[in-house]
């Protein structure tokens, strides 16, 4: 990263400038999982074959799609997964 | 040397923009001549003309470095040190340290300069975060060249919802000039954490809230009070209830800074009001760690949790202004928190005579939390100035206010207590015989404030802690 500006922490620092990620959770057991396809080449081969364990493991998935790969996803579609899923997983490919 | 200064030899530092540095310009050039000679040029690379070495100083770096404080200034360096410097054009002075070639010809004997470019208000923190030792000892944050420095914050988590002001170095700087405090004293534990604050991390909370440096012993006013155990700040931030800590300031300090207690002294619009409140919530957000759903539990909250901070109207001198009220000597500034829960107006288009608005106004506060319930909560009494006008020429004054409103908010217990008026809440059975008091003894504030039109008032209820009253009051304390 190119840092262009240095702030000052505002808090009591008792915590890492750097945000812990979110746990994954405990088990995916009734859980909606959101298939994102990002758009590049053999992307979907992946998500196919996430659909297939999902589905084996009796899990819920729902596919999306970005409109292109250059650009992040629109605001509506990251909303829209947001609100009909709990976990989302996202094509990487190349 | 390196950066285009002579080892021994002269340095001129100068502006366009000052007049002295204008007429000695011929000065310059008899010294380039006779060399060797730098001249930092802070505005204009171009100037002076006829000068073989010229460094433009637009960043004003070297200024900075050479702690500059007025233009023209002349430094003679030896060994690539300053051993000698004067300020202003003085022939005797310039030419004792540079020689004949200084002498001016024509020139008057002695002009007065004008101040570097590196002193003007807010610069020289802004130098000082480039090029100096800050001295900040809270711990940096990097943004990314293509991260918007506001979302940054909001990504943080230092924003209570509205964008905070970035806390950058030279802010931060700025904003401890406010104050002759020391930025590594410690100002107090701030609740819920207990975490220690100090002058410092104030500061950069000021500034995300938005503060002027001059606010800045206000600011620490306010979070001192706040901290007075009695306020119960920790109470407050966990309760259920609506209440947030109330800032009333009273003194010279609230017109210096430019307070409003005024037309809309109680809404938005003025920066000092709505700053210095603010301040106090984000350092308790993010010095305290109360956030909302953790350890702040408000059911629902108020509007006032952003910020809620005005300024008494002192204005007529027949009036005690609240401070003084509670022991502050006239004169001095002084910060009123209470533990308020919002605005509520009152409305009273009729009264004529102060007894009539007594009853009314009683009537009024008689619904603080629950019209049923008393000693449970105290509350704050905004007297707009056409409600004072009328106590004013009936010969009301403060004292005699407090007094008739704190008979008029006696009731009989048997119409409060609980099931009283098919009214489930209320006073507990063993009140039934007594008169009860509305509120606790010297519970009601009383304070003005407001816009010249309208026959209104503002009464803003309190928390059900204040009901211990040994243990959880008002606090006012001199702001320092």
């Amino acid at each position: 990263m190119n840092i262009a500006l240095k702030l000052r922490d505002p808090t009591a620092e008792t915590s890492p400038t750097r945000r812990a990620r979110l746990a994954p959770p405990p088990s995916v057991a009734g859980k909606s999982v959101a298939l994102m396809d990002i758009g590049k080449a053999r992307g979907s081969e992946f998500i196919d074959r996430l659909e297939g364990h999902f589905k084996k493991a009796g899990v819920a998935t729902r596919r999306y799609r970005k409109p292109t790969n250059t650009k992040v996803a629109p605001t509506d579609l990251l909303q829209k997964i947001a609100a009909e899923n709990q976990l989302a997983v996202i094509a990487l490919s190349d | 040397m390196p950066d285009g200064l002579p080892n021994d030899g002269l340095v001129i530092v100068a502006k366009r923009d000052c007049p002295t540095c204008v007429l000695i310009e011929p000065v310059m050039q008899s010294l380039d001549r006779a060399g060797p000679l730098a001249v930092i040029s802070q505005d204009d690379p171009t100037f002076p003309a006829g000068v073989g070495q010229v460094i433009d100083d637009h960043d004003l770096e070297r200024s900075f470095r050479f702690n500059i404080e007025a233009v023209p200034t002349l430094i003679r360096l030896k060994g690539g040190r300053e051993v000698e410097r004067t300020v202003g054009w003085d022939r005797a002075e310039w030419t004792r340290l540079a020689g004949a070639a200084a002498s001016g010809d024509g020139l008057p004997a002695w002009q007065p300069g004008c101040g570097s470019k590196s002193v003007e208000p807010g610069v020289h923190e802004t130098l000082v975060a480039r090029y100096g030792d800050t001295g900040l000892k809270a711990r940096a944050i990097a943004v990314g060249e293509w991260d918007d420095p506001i979302e940054a914050c909001f990504e943080r988590g230092w924003s209570d919802g509205l964008p905070v002001v970035p806390p950058t170095d030279d802010r931060i700087l700025r904003m401890l000039g406010g104050t002759e405090r020391k930025p590594d004293e410690v100002v107090g534990n701030i609740p819920p954490n207990l975490a220690p604050c100090t002058v410092e991390k104030v500061a950069i909370n000021a500034v995300m809230a938005g503060c002027k440096p001059e606010y800045m012993p206000v600011v620490l006013g306010v979070l001192e009070a706040a901290l007075d155990p009695l306020f119960v700040l920790h109470g407050l931030l966990c309760t259920t209830h609506f209440s947030g800590p109330l800032v009333i300031i009273n003194g010279p300090a609230a017109k210096a800074i430019g307070m409003n207690s005024g037309v809309n002294a109680l809404g938005q619009g003025n920066r000092a009001n709505a700053t210095i409140g603010r301040a106090l919530q984000l350092i308790v957000r993010n010095v305290g760690g109360g956030l909302p759903g953790g350890m702040d539990r408000a059911t629902l909250g108020n509007p006032g949790k952003y910020t809620f901070c005005f300024a008494e109207d002192e204005s007529d001198p027949d009036w005690e202004p609240l401070a003084q009220r509670r022991g502050i000597a006239a004169g001095k500034s002084a910060v009123t928190l209470f533990h308020g829960e919002g605005v509520n107006g009152f409305i009273d288009q009729k009264s004529r005579t102060p007894e009539e608005l007594i009853r009314s106004l009683a009537m009024g506060l008689f619904g603080v939390g629950h019209p049923k319930l008393c000693l449970a909560g105290n509350a704050v009494l905004v007297l707009a100035p056409e409600h004072y006008k009328i106590f004013k020429d009936g010969g009301f004054n403060r004292r005699r206010i407090e007094d008739e409103l704190y008979k008029a908010l006696k009731r009989p217990g048997s119409e409060l207590i609980r099931g009283a008026q098919n009214i489930a809440e209320g006073m507990p059975p063993s009140f039934a015989d007594k008169m009860v008091d509305k509120f606790q003894p010297d519970g009601l504030l009383i304070v003005r404030a407001g816009g010249e039109a309208g026959l209104f008032s503002a009464i803003i209820g309190g928390w059900p802690g204040q009901s211990v009253r040994d243990e959880c009051q008002s606090v006012t304390h001199e702001i320092r």
